[in-house]
Order: structure tokens, then C-alpha cells, then sequence
């Protein structure tokens, strides 16, 4: 993509607001009274495992389903009961809906009915040059590879300058080598816009390239709502630990204010771990230090159960001795393999990673 | 360029946008309401009168309880109801399994000409139902050219059995043709690796698929036979069925009240059918997964061959009874000078409606086509591809399939009383064209809305969405992506409506006045009035018009593939 261009399209984004929206389908709630503040220019991507809402708020957001109660601002407007064609946004869907039957310069003219000849086709042309297309003006969408055709349906969203960019699964379609590049190119063509970005995926690692803040969806209601980095590193309730990223889980009741008994263990906690008498505590395997060659707090005796080979990381699946039958895992580099000959290891749990949950 | 990015005009956008919504709500409520009248004044209104009409009991109409009572136990009742039910109960045994053999080669083998006997099979849809008959008698009549072939001479039981199984084939056929042409490979192989033999393959793969569509078929062929009077008015003689006597209640004694109780026996089978057929259905489910790889059949001489001969058996006997209705049309003076004339073709000097009826049937046949497809296809889209008015989609959707279950001679009683009540402001539609067409779109709207249906079920559902993003209206993403794309099944309805509307009399018997009288009617009046030669030659100048606008449809069809080839080879993209 032509990204001098693209930046000399730039225009500013609008922030959208979703204010209490509820959704029910018979007796599923598929909505159950969500919000969420888009800020202006930014890409926020709804994160979620299939039937958790996150299709269906994308589609009150475009107006293809009346939300039951709630209200949706687009900039100042309240576009609540507004037709989806009052609305102004643009939509890339996850099968591109490209009308197979008109040119790819119909297509991306398709949103511009009513403005002059020549100013669409002007406008088509910048469209397709944004995109990396050019030349493909009278080629029909079944003659173009996925990826073209997915450029094709973004430049026709974008063409009419929506305020609002909604992507729903826009990689899904697409084989997974040509998707991280993709990924990349859509989001610096979105920041060089700076149009605002609803995008939906049950994809972690889409969510984790792109957006500047991931909303995790699960049973209708937003779990948590941060950037990826507090998503992954601070994740506010089980789920979204569960869902983003690999974890363990140790069950633990409270000695002190500092420290939770696990098993035959004492583990120390950071000072803002959480407040919980009991529950559950959580830790990142890459967080894990095995064989630590200085001393660590929190270091206990494990042993081995299995080693995966991932390339340039493997991952290992152990044992504490003091909380046997309840398999953890680790991760660590290729290059410290060497280290791991013996089943009889010592790991250590740093207390910054560990997370309490009730 | 950074203005021009804000283009087009932010300021012009809301107005346009709200233009774009109310034509919306104007097409598409509008679109709904208007359907949802034309089903309530053509289907429904109409059903209900006969019930009216059939319990009522007025004067010399024959209608009404004590009427009703009267009738089912008197033995004239019970004579043509065991006569209707033997006949019909003979077609389908005999019709099912010819089609079933006859689907089978053309879908399942290696036979060659396929398309040949695809498009020689299709015959009989091309023609009024009196056709076969008027081909029987100049074949096995009193002086039938192969009169000497049978003790007794046609006109009777095997007379109408013969004709009705001509006159049904097509229609058992395509049933069963779809059904056969979903084949899952994949089961096939599974089967032959675990060492089933063709026959076991047979039995428990292609048979459990294809039974239920059997039963269809039946079904059909059933409520055909027992809802048709062409056949019995041509060659049945002394032998009387229910639908005859329907239709010599209403047209010949006037007895409405008595052609409605009649009417409503015959309404049960086809009920009875169309209950047990969904129910089936939604046991069944889709047995096809879209995973499922496309069966290609391989060759086998001798499979091949017996299929060839069945299928060459059947084709013959098809074209020996057209081409016998075709020369009979053709000879001056049956069967006493054989030098051919078209002397019967001069219908000005006959009785029966001569070129006016050939003329109003085309109109009709038009206007049922045209207008008829693109009520039909709009509908359609509107019921498959709007989401809003839930209650309204579902009442359509009901009630459009109605027509599936009504034969057409019922609903054509239900015009006659419905139309004719007494303070009814639109009786002066009676006897016009307008309603003849709409009598006939009616009957044929369930298949053809299947047919649109099914060709919109097969694109993107986002499609409709993303026009909306980019702020089109509805109206003019139909008219500009849907229509285009579904041109070739909109074709295709054109085609079934335009054959119904030239073949039909079963409705349109009641509804027709001098001005308007039909080609297929005057073929049934000039037999009765003994003319079988003109009536001849009307049926096939209906075959051949029909069998015409038919090619010329496909040829467009296919000229319209070739052009929009470009796009429709890659898509759709998904």
C-alpha cells in the first residue's frame, strides 16, 4: 500500500459512544447492557469467544440489529434509531460481500451515487492507489485473490469517507501466512487515516497486533476493557486470563497479608496482588524461571513431566513437589534446554507474577 | 487532497440518506402489503368461499349440511370416488417407479444423450393434459390407427390410466431427478471398501436419500391424476371420476354449492400430502453436508446399456403420442383421407374460439410471466432478505405456501364463488384477463417462489448490509447486484410460468368469458363438440408455442452465462 498517499488522505476520526446497550434474542442474551468509548482515531477490537456478543454490538453499532435498550453516539449524534444508511460508517465483512457482478471500480463507486462523474472517478482511482491497486479498475472481484478482494472491500467502505470503520472478522477468510502481513497493513493505513476502528475477532494475536485498546467479550458483557499490554500482563477477572495467552493456576488460601499457602508451600505475593482469602492464583508460563542460575523468592523443587519442542522455545510441563498431581506448565528458551537434562528441577514463581483471583 | 477525503459533501449526506430510507420503507412494506393482498384476495379469499359455498344451503345449489350428508352416501358418489381413487392409485404405481429408473439413468449412469432425453421427458409439461388423451384415441380409439393391437377399444379405465401417466411423468420426474442429483461420493467409497455390492450400495445409500422425494412424487402423481379432468373429458367415456363431475356440477348444471363439496374431497388428498410431505421433511433434514464430494458416476456397459433401453422405451412412447397428436393435426380427414392439410388449423370456421383463444392464451401466458416473475422474485427477496416485519414475513411465507396445496380445478371453484358473491365490489374482475392472470400466478406461485428462493439463499447475506453501509437504498441494490446475479433462476421462472399459463385449464375453465377464452379451453370445447381434429391442432400449436418460448429462454440463458462469465466463474469469493 502507498503510504505517502495515505497519509495525505488523513482527516479526523469522530469518537463513538455505546451507552447501556442490551440485546436479547428470545431467551439468549446476547447484549447485557454494555458500554464502550471508542476515542477518536483509535482501533478497538472486540475480542471474544463465538456467542459472547461481540457480532452482535457490531451489528447495533451498523444498525443491522435494533438494540433493545441503550443508546449509540457517533461523534455528537445519537444514531440509536437511525437507519443503517443515516448512520455513516463504512463495514468490511468477513466474506467482503463484494458484488460479484460489477467491475472492482463499480464496487468501490458503489457508496458514491449522486456525485459527479468525474469526482467518482477520481475518487476511485485514489481509492485503489491507498490500497495498492491500481490498474484493476475493470477486473471482476472472482478475478482477484483473497487478499486483493479484501483491499477491494476496504477501499469501497472507505471510499464515501465514513466517520466509523467497522471490520467484522476481516482476516478470517484469508490463509494464515498472508494474514499477519495483512494485519499490519490495515492498521498502519488505519493510523495514517486516523479514522476511527470498531473490529471484531476471536483471533488473540489479530487483536494483540492491531488494536490500541481490546474490549474481551464474554457472555454478553465486556470483561475487560485496556490495552493489550494491561489486557495480557493484568487481566481483570478469569476469563480474560483464561482466554488471552497461556496461564496456570494454583489454588491457595491466604496466610498473610503477604504470602497464600499453595499446597505444602508458603509463596510470597506483591503488595498489590489482591486482597482474596482464597481462590485461585495465576501465573504466565513464560514468567516461570527454571533452574534460576541466582537466587529467586518463591523457588520450589519440581520435577518433569514432558518437554514440547516449539522452535525456538519449548514448552515444559512439571510437577511441584509440594502439589502433586497438578500439572503447570513453563516456558523456556531452546538454548536452556542443556540446563533441563534431569527430571529434578527447581522453578521459581516471582511474586510480581503472580495474580490473586477469588 | 486532504479535503477531498471528506467528499461527498458532509452536508448533503442526511438528506439523501433519508430519501434513500423512506423509498426503502416504500419498497419494502409497501412490497410486502401489497403480497400479502394479492395472497389474501387470490388464495386466500377464495379457499374460504368454498367452504362457504359447500355449507350452505341455498336453493338448487346442492350445497349445505343436509347436501353434503346426501352426497357421501349416495352410490353415485361412492361409484366416481372408487373410480377417481383406482385411477389415480394405477398412475402413480406405474408412473413412480418409470421416472424413479428414468431419473436414475439420467443423474447415476453413463448413458449418452442425456440432454436429449431430458428435454424429450419434458414433453408433456408442454401441452394441456387433454393432449395425451386426444393422441390415445387417434392411436387406440374406435378407428385408431393401432386399434387392432387391443381387444377393447381405449376409452375407459386404461384410457385415462395411459393418458394421466403421459400427462404426470414430468412432473414425478423432476422431482426425483433433483433428489437423485445429490450424491455424497464419499459414501459410495466408504460403501465399495467395505465390499457392499452395487445392489447393497443401493439399498442403503441411494434409497434412504431418494424416499422420501419417492413418496413426493407419488403424492403428486396422486393429487395430479385425481384433480385433472383433461384426460377423463378426452377418453373416459362411461367411466366418470370426482373431478369430471366437479366440473359438469359447476359448468354444465350450474349446482355450485355441489362442485364446492366436491371440490373439498379433492382438496383432502392433496392436504393430506403436503402435511405428511413437510413432516417428513423436517424429520429427514438435510442429509447433504457441505462437505460432501459430487458423485460421478462410472461407466458399466451392461448398467448402461438396460438403462438406454429403458430410458429409449420411454422417450418412444412419448413421441409416438405427440407426434401422433402432431400428424393427427395434420391429416384432412381422419381416417378416410390421410393426405395431409391444414385444414384443421383454420379455426375461424369452427366453433371453440379459434385464433381469439390462441391470442389470449399468448397475452395471458405473457403477462403471467412477466408480471407474475417479478411479483414472485420480489417478494421473494423481500421475505429472505429483510429482517424487520417478523409477523409479516411469517404470514407470507404461510400463506404463499398454499398454492402447493391447493389443485388448481379447487381454486378455480373457490374464483367462481368468491368472485361472484353477491356485493363483492371486485366481481367485475369476473370473465376479464386481469383476473385469469391473476388466477394463474396463484396456482403456480409456490414452485416458482421455491425456485427464487433458492437462488437467493445462495448469495452472501452480507450483501444487503454492506449496501446499506455505503448508503444505498434497497431498491437500487436489487435492481443492480440481486437481479442481475439471479437472472438466470429469474429466467427460469419466466419460463415455468409462461408453459403453466398455455398448458392450464384447470382454473382456468370456470373463469374464462367469450372475450377471454384460452387455447387450452377451446381444445377441451371443440373435442366436445366432437371436433377432435381442430382440438388437435390447437394442442399442438400450444406444444409448439410453448416448446419454443422454452428454447428461447434457455438459449438466452445461456448467452447470458457466456457474457457474464468473466464474473460468475470466480464467484462468489467465500
Amino acid at each position: 500500500m502507498n503510504r505517502s498517499n495515505a497519509t495525505a488522505l488523513t482527516q479526523p476520526g469522530v469518537p463513538m459512544k455505546v451507552r447501556n446497550v442490551s440485546k436479547r434474542f428470545g431467551a439468549f442474551t446476547a447484549l447485557d447492557n454494555v458500554s464502550l468509548e471508542v476515542a477518536a482515531g483509535e482501533l478497538v477490537c472486540l475480542l471474544g469467544p463465538s456467542g459472547c456478543g461481540k457480532t452482535t454490538l457490531l451489528r447495533c453499532i451498523a444498525g443491522l440489529e435494533r438494540q433493545d435498550n441503550g443508546a449509540l453516539y457517533l461523534g455528537e449524534r445519537d444514531v440509536s434509531e437511525l437507519a443503517p444508511q443515516a448512520r455513516d460508517y463504512g463495514i468490511l465483512f468477513q466474506s467482503y460481500a463484494l458484488f460479484p457482478n460489477l467491475t472492482v471500480e463499480a464496487n468501490i463507486a458503489y457508496g458514491l451515487a449522486g456525485s459527479n462523474r468525474d469526482v467518482v472517478r477520481k475518487r476511485v482511482g485514489d481509492m485503489l492507489e491507498l490500497v495498492g491497486l491500481t490498474g484493476s479498475e475493470k477486473k471482476f472481484p472472482g478475478q482477484l485473490s483473497g487478499g486483493q478482494q479484501q483491499r477491494v472491500a476496504l477501499a469501497r467502505a472507505l471510499a464515501p469517507a465514513p466517520s466509523l470503520l467497522l471490520l467484522d472478522e476481516p482476516m478470517s477468510a484469508l490463509d494464515a501466512r498472508v494474514r499477519e502481513h495483512l494485519c499490519t497493513e490495515l492498521r498502519q493505513l488505519q493510523r495514517s487515516l486516523g479514522i476511527t476502528t470498531l473490529m471484531v475477532t476471536h483471533n488473540q494475536d489479530e487483536a494483540m497486533l492491531m488494536a490500541d485498546r481490546i474490549a474481551v467479550m464474554n457472555n454478553g458483557k465486556v470483561e475487560q476493557y485496556a490495552t493489550p499490554q494491561e489486557i495480557y500482563d493484568k487481566p481483570a477477572t478469569p476469563f480474560v486470563a483464561e482466554f488471552v495467552g497461556q496461564g496456570n493456576w494454583l489454588p491457595f488460601q491466604r496466610n498473610s497479608a503477604s504470602h497464600a499457602q499453595v499446597g505444602g508451600m508458603s509463596m510470597r505475593l506483591a503488595d498489590d496482588a489482591g486482597r482474596a482469602a482464597s481462590g485461585r492464583l495465576f501465573c504466565r508460563p513464560e514468567a516461570i524461571s527454571v533452574n534460576p542460575v541466582l537466587h529467586q523468592e518463591n523457588l520450589f523443587p519440581a520435577r518433569v513431566r514432558e518437554i514440547t519442542f516449539l522452535g525456538n522455545r519449548c514448552r515444559m510441563s512439571f510437577e511441584l513437589n509440594h502439589l502433586p498431581g497438578h500439572a503447570l506448565t513453563a516456558e523456556v528458551g531452546s538454548q536452556d534446554l542443556p540446563r533441563l537434562g534431569a527430571p529434578d528441577i527447581f522453578v521459581a514463581l516471582p511474586p510480581g507474577s503472580l495474580q490473586v483471583f477469588a | 487532497m486532504a479535503a477531498e477525503m471528506a467528499l461527498p459533501l458532509p452536508g448533503k449526506m442526511p438528506r439523501k440518506a433519508s430519501r434513500a430510507e423512506l423509498g426503502d420503507r416504500i419498497f419494502v412494506v409497501g412490497g410486502k402489503l401489497l403480497l400479502l393482498l394479492l395472497l389474501s384476495v387470490a388464495v386466500l379469499m377464495p379457499l374460504l368461499a368454498i367452504f362457504w359455498r359447500g355449507f350452505s344451503a341455498e336453493d338448487g345449489q346442492g350445497g349445505g349440511w343436509v347436501a353434503a350428508r346426501e352426497l357421501v352416501t349416495s352410490d353415485n358418489f361412492h361409484w366416481l370416488l372408487g373410480n377417481s381413487l383406482k385411477v389415480s392409485l394405477s398412475v402413480a404405481a406405474i408412473v413412480v417407479p418409470l421416472a424413479y429408473l428414468f431419473a436414475y439413468a439420467l443423474q447415476r449412469t453413463m448413458i449418452p444423450g442425456k440432454r436429449i432425453w431430458r428435454g424429450l421427458s419434458l414433453l408433456p409439461l408442454m401441452a394441456p393434459s387433454m393432449l395425451p388423451g386426444i393422441a390415445l384415441v387417434y392411436l387406440f380409439g374406435n378407428q385408431g390407427m393401432l386399434r387392432g393391437l387391443i381387444s377393447d377399444n381405449i376409452y375407459g379405465f386404461w384410457g385415462i390410466v395411459l393418458g394421466e401417466a403421459i400427462y404426470t411423468f414430468p412432473h414425478a420426474l423432476m422431482i426425483l431427478l433433483s433428489a437423485l442429483s445429490l450424491a455424497d461420493a464419499r459414501l459410495f467409497d466408504a460403501a465399495s471398501s467395505m465390499g457392499a455390492g452395487p445392489f447393497k450400495a443401493f439399498r442403503s445409500i441411494t434409497w434412504p436419500g431418494t424416499k422420501q422425494a419417492v413418496f413426493a412424487a407419488f403424492c403428486l402423481v396422486f393429487t395430479l391424476t385425481i384433480t385433472d379432468f383433461g384426460v377423463p373429458v378426452v377418453v373416459g367415456g362411461d367411466y366418470q371420476v370426482l373431478a369430471l363431475e366437479a366440473y359438469k356440477a359447476v359448468v354444465g348444471q350450474q349446482q355450485f354449492g355441489r362442485g364446492a363439496l366436491i371440490g373439498m374431497v379433492l382438496l383432502l388428498p392433496a392436504l393430506f400430502s403436503f402435511g405428511v410431505d413437510a413432516w417428513l421433511r423436517r424429520q429427514h433434514g438435510d442429509s447433504m453436508s457441505g462437505r460432501a464430494q459430487v458423485f460421478k458416476p462410472v461407466p458399466s456397459k451392461v448398467r448402461d446399456r438396460c438403462y438406454l433401453a429403458i430410458v429409449l422405451l420411454i422417450c418412444a412412447t412419448l413421441l409416438l403420442v405427440f407426434g401422433m397428436a402432431v400428424y393427427s393435426s395434420l391429416v384432412k380427414f381422419w381416417p378416410y383421407n390421410l393426405s395431409l392439410s391444414l385444414a384443421h388449423y383454420q379455426f375461424n370456421d369452427t366453433a371453440g374460439g379459434g385464433w381469439l383463444a390462441y391470442r389470449n392464451s399468448v397475452t395471458m401466458a405473457l403477462c403471467t410471466a412477466l408480471i407474475g416473475s417479478a411479483v414472485i422474485f420480489t417478494g421473494a427477496y423481500l421475505m429472505e432478505k429483510t429482517r424487520s416485519q417478523k409477523g409479516l414475513n411469517l404470514a407470507l411465507r404461510m400463506l404463499s405456501f398454499v398454492p402447493m396445496a391447493v389443485p388448481g380445478l379447487v381454486l378455480g371453484l373457490g374464483y367462481v364463488f368468491f368472485f361472484n358473491l353477491p356485493g363483492n365490489p371486485l366481481h367485475v374482475l369476473y370473465g376479464t384477463m386481469t383476473l385469469l392472470v391473476v388466477c394463474t400466478i396463484a396456482h403456480y406461485l409456490t414452485t416458482a417462489q421455491m425456485t427464487a428462493t433458492t437462488a437467493l439463499r445462495q448469495l452472501d447475506g452480507e450483501f444487503e448490509a454492506a449496501a446499506l453501509s455505503l448508503k444505498a437504498p434497497l431498491y437500487r441494490h436489487y435492481w443492480r447486484v440481486t437481479v442481475p446475479i439471479c437472472l438466470p433462476a429469474l429466467l427460469d421462472i419466466i419460463r415455468y410460468l409462461f408453459v403453466s399459463a398455455m398448458t392450464t385449464v384447470s382454473a382456468a375453465i370456470f373463469l374464462y368469458s367469450p372475450d377471454t377464452i384460452l387455447a387450452a379451453v377451446a381444445v377441451l370445447n371443440m373435442d366436445d363438440a366432437g371436433n377432435v381434429g381442430g382440438a388437435a391442432a390447437m394442442s399442438t400449436l400450444i406444444l409448439f408455442t410453448s416448446a419454443g418460448v422454452s428454447l428461447l429462454l434457455a438459449w438466452a440463458s445461456r448467452g447470458l452465462l457466456r457474457r457474464s462469465q468473466a464474473w460468475r466463474q470466480g464467484a462468489p469469493a467465500q
